[in-house]
């Protein structure tokens, strides 16, 4: 028993560090990039992962908080690429465009057709 | 909208679903909280029942388990490539990106389970899903090799719906 | 075993630094709101680590808030910056 909460442990902390880094990797994201699609991009995957696996990596250490640690995670899962589509949809309807090497843009018709349709109600 | 006749059965689906959120959150058997989860899970159903079209029940088979399971595996693999990729860009001096927003169709009727494919893009290997119109996902794209339709799609829904189709099917 | 704790502590902190600094510079509204959102998220895990440290449950209960809570502001921020800006 003693044993098998023993490598548990050791799991736990992995996870713990894998988690701190990737929340670090997607905070460093957001800091470096050049345009608010690609933080969103860095930002969403690297912190959702991160967070997960680091509270994950406790759950594991602490057995008895389990349940609602995956909650968590569930809730983390869940949210966290709603609320960055959401973000990404606003900002592009606002006006705000993408950075681009070289232009690859459909999504542009979309919003414009939409405009035209709410300016002729 | 409203003019719907709403019935029975609706009203307790929703109390239930909301129920389950309410007993996710709080995981705890007291009795007050059970009660004061019950009368506030009635209250709340029976003010958005009209707007609770998300998440129809569907018939659930054994076969469905291991669909689930097969998405859940699809998925988490995805999504740890995904972070490696993320990682790998950040960390380069270079920032190596060819970001575009390119759009491809999808065969899901139900609005569940786009919800879910639209989420799971978003966590894969560099990708966001900006908008959903019917049938068309528009994504952001960190890096566009291709701007053929058939190869879009291969590239970024194919591994997701292919699973999600055998679960919901191309029905509604 | 405590070191790996406390090097999580010093990433996240740097990383929430790094947030941070992106929330001050914007340039834009939603480059803060993805900041913010960012930050919240780093602030869960953060709650959880410290819950952990401190053998305190009480700070799982406050990071489910947190989280919903997080989550709903981003949606609004979302909303408000389509249909006003």
């Amino acid at each position: 028993m003693d044993t098998l909460n023993n490598i548990l442990e050791y799991i736990g902390l992995f996870f713990v560090l894998l988690g701190s880094i990737f929340l670090f990797l997607g905070a460093l994201g957001i800091y470096r990039m050049p345009d608010l699609y690609n933080r969103l991009q860095a930002g969403t995957k690297a912190s959702t992962l991160g967070a997960m696996s680091m509270v994950l990596g406790i759950g594991l250490m602490q057995p008895g908080w389990l349940i609602k640690l995956i909650v968590i995670i569930l809730f983390i899962g869940i949210s966290n690429p709603l609320s960055s589509h959401a973000l990404a949809r606003a900002s592009y309807k606002s006006g705000i465009r993408p950075f681009f090497k070289k232009k690859v843009d459909d999504y542009e018709e979309e919003v414009e057709s939409e405009k035209g349709k709410m300016e002729s109600v | 909208m409203s003019a719907k006749t709403i019935s029975p059965s609706r009203y307790f689906y929703t109390f239930f679903i909301v129920f389950l959120i309410w007993y996710a959150f709080t995981t705890s058997l007291q009795p007050a909280e059970i009660i004061t989860g019950i009368v506030l899970s009635l209250v709340v159903a029976y003010i958005t029942v009209v707007n609770f079209d998300c998440c129809d029940p569907i018939l659930i088979t054994p076969s469905h388990i291991i669909y689930f399971i097969q998405y859940f595996l699809v998925f988490l693999v995805a999504l740890v490539k995904a972070n490696f990729d993320v990682a790998k860009r950040v960390i380069n001096p270079k920032l190596p990106i060819n970001p575009g927003i390119v759009s491809f169709e999808t065969k899901l009727k139900n609005n569940f389970a786009k919800m879910v494919l639209a989420n799971s893009i978003t966590l894969t290997p560099g990708t966001l899903t900006i908008d959903v119109v019917d049938d068309k996902f528009y994504i952001h794209w960190i890096d566009v090799t291709t701007e053929n339709k058939d190869e879009i799609y291969k590239e970024i829904a194919e591994p997701f719906e292919k699973v999600l189709l055998k679960i919901y099917g191309s029905s509604k | 075993m405590n070191i790996v704790i406390y090097i999580a502590i010093v990433l996240i902190s740097i990383g929430s630094f790094l947030a941070f600094m992106r929330f001050v510079k914007g340039p834009t509204a939603a480059d803060r709101a993805i900041a913010l959102d960012t930050l919240s998220v780093i602030g869960i895990a953060g709650l959880v680590l410290l819950g952990y440290l401190f053998q305190r449950y009480i700070y799982i209960d406050l990071a489910l808030v947190y989280a919903v809570l997080g989550f709903i502001g981003t949606i609004v921020i979302a909303r408000y910056i389509e249909k006003a800006l």
